[in-house]
């Protein structure tokens, strides 16, 4: 069966969809991912998605949720990449992913999550310097 | 004595158009700025040609027959490009009826000697190139649709311009009405933009919109949903004081986007976003 995968690095999880996804794959990318969050304690997600020229409500509501799940599992997911088109389609479809940050590309996706779970820490104080050590 | 029309019209071709011509020439209407006699005198050589070429007896009565469609062809094309040069639709009418006026005249001169015979022709001849002058107005106002569309197609790509502003930071004056088609168009070129410079804010300044209402706003917040998708902010600005009235009375949230009163204090703000600092020179350039 095909899947996407899904890589470790650092604490954070990459995701790059490189094929257009149909809906058992992006299923089993929803369940693969929250395995993943799970058995490696990964802190942020990065999807991208610039490969992706189609998109559905399903689709739309797939990557809403992945955001939502990694979110209640204490992961922070940014989806970066997003073709215009695909922005467009999933704002006239009505899905505006309130859940999910954003960001336009993978470098600034990945500044992104730094901040997020650096700031994160700062508040809670439970490591030090840990996004130096994360790159 | 029955006569065949197409035949007296083929031999008196040069005739008919030399009348023609005068009839033109005489019309106070005739525009020599737009078209000069010599253009206008191949134009209606080619039309009477096609005319006499395809009229005979039997078609005479019937406008529809396919024998004519090579003459409609021309005069839609004569009729359009005269709509695209601006003549009015009285000089387009003139030129059609001067015609008619020169293939009657000639008739008359043949058939001085059987009114009876005269009178059913002019009739027949009178209805044929009615018909044909519906044609040319049908197609006349064709041609100045198009040029309208065409008028309203440039207006839209010209009224949305985005500017950048600074290495990151775009802007979108939005002068004019927004509508769905628009906002389409405004859209995309924001997206489009915003991949290509890789920009992080964009900023739609809205002081050039006359009025805001409900679906305007709908069409504004779409426009910054899909931004947001694509991982860039977005601020209005340029709200004036009758907009933010409407706006609060038709009960539209806005206050989950940033908007500022003025473009210079959306770029401040982007500015304090980008970690940017401007500040005056201290070196004096006297």
């Amino acid at each position: 069966m095909d899947r996407i995968p899904v890589l470790q690095m650092g604490k954070f999880l990459l995701v790059t969809i490189q094929v257009d996804l149909y809906d058992r794959l992006a299923l089993n990318l929803e369940s693969d991912l929250v395995q993943m969050v799970s058995k490696t304690g990964a802190r942020g997600v990065l999807i991208d998605i610039s490969a992706l020229s189609i998109v559905d409500s399903f689709m739309g509501r797939i990557i809403g949720n992945i955001g939502n799940m990694s979110k209640i599992m204490d992961a922070e997911t940014v989806v970066v990449g997003m073709q215009p088109a695909v922005a467009i389609t999933l704002v006239e479809l009505g899905l505006e992913l309130r859940g999910v940050s954003t960001a336009l590309n993978v470098v600034k996706g990945m500044e992104l999550l730094h901040k997020k779970i650096g700031s994160l820490e700062d508040t809670t104080e439970e490591e030090e310097h840990d996004d130096s050590s994360a790159d | 004595m029955k006569i065949d029309i197409s035949k007296v019209f083929l031999k008196k071709k040069k005739q008919i158009l030399e009348q023609w011509m005068k009839n033109q020439l005489a019309d106070e209407s005739l525009r020599e700025d737009l078209m000069s006699n010599e253009e206008l005198r191949t134009e209606s050589d080619e039309l009477l040609d096609a005319l006499v070429r395809s009229l005979n007896d039997n078609n005479l009565s019937d406008a529809q027959s396919t024998d004519f469609e090579n003459v409609i062809e021309i005069l839609s094309g004569i009729s359009i490009s005269r709509a695209r040069q601006g003549f009015s639709p009285r000089e387009t009418g003139a030129y059609i009826f001067s015609l008619k006026e020169a293939l009657l005249q000639i008739l008359q001169e043949e058939l001085k000697s059987d009114p009876a015979q005269l009178t059913s022709l002019i009739l027949k001849l009178n209805k044929l190139i009615d018909s044909f002058s519906v044609t040319t107005f049908e197609t006349f106002i064709k041609g100045r649709e198009e040029v309208i569309l065409r008028q309203t197609d440039e207006i839209t790509d010209i009224s949305t311009p985005v500017i950048r502003l600074w290495d990151g930071i775009l802007a979108l004056p939005i002068i004019g009405t927004l509508d769905s088609a628009r906002t389409q168009v405004v859209m995309e070129s924001l997206l489009q933009e915003i991949v290509v410079t890789g920009s992080s804010i964009a900023i739609l300044d809205i002081s050039g919109v006359p009025a805001v209402d409900s679906l305007v706003a709908q069409h504004l917040l779409k426009t910054i949903s899909a931004t947001r998708l694509m991982g860039a902010e977005c601020i209005i600005s340029g709200i004036r004081p009758e907009i933010a009235q409407t706006v609060v009375h038709l009960g539209i949230d806005l206050s989950t986007i940033i908007t500022k009163a003025t473009l210079a204090s959306a770029l401040k703000y982007a500015f304090a976003v980008l970690q940017l600092e401007v500040r005056k020179s201290s070196v004096k350039n006297s």
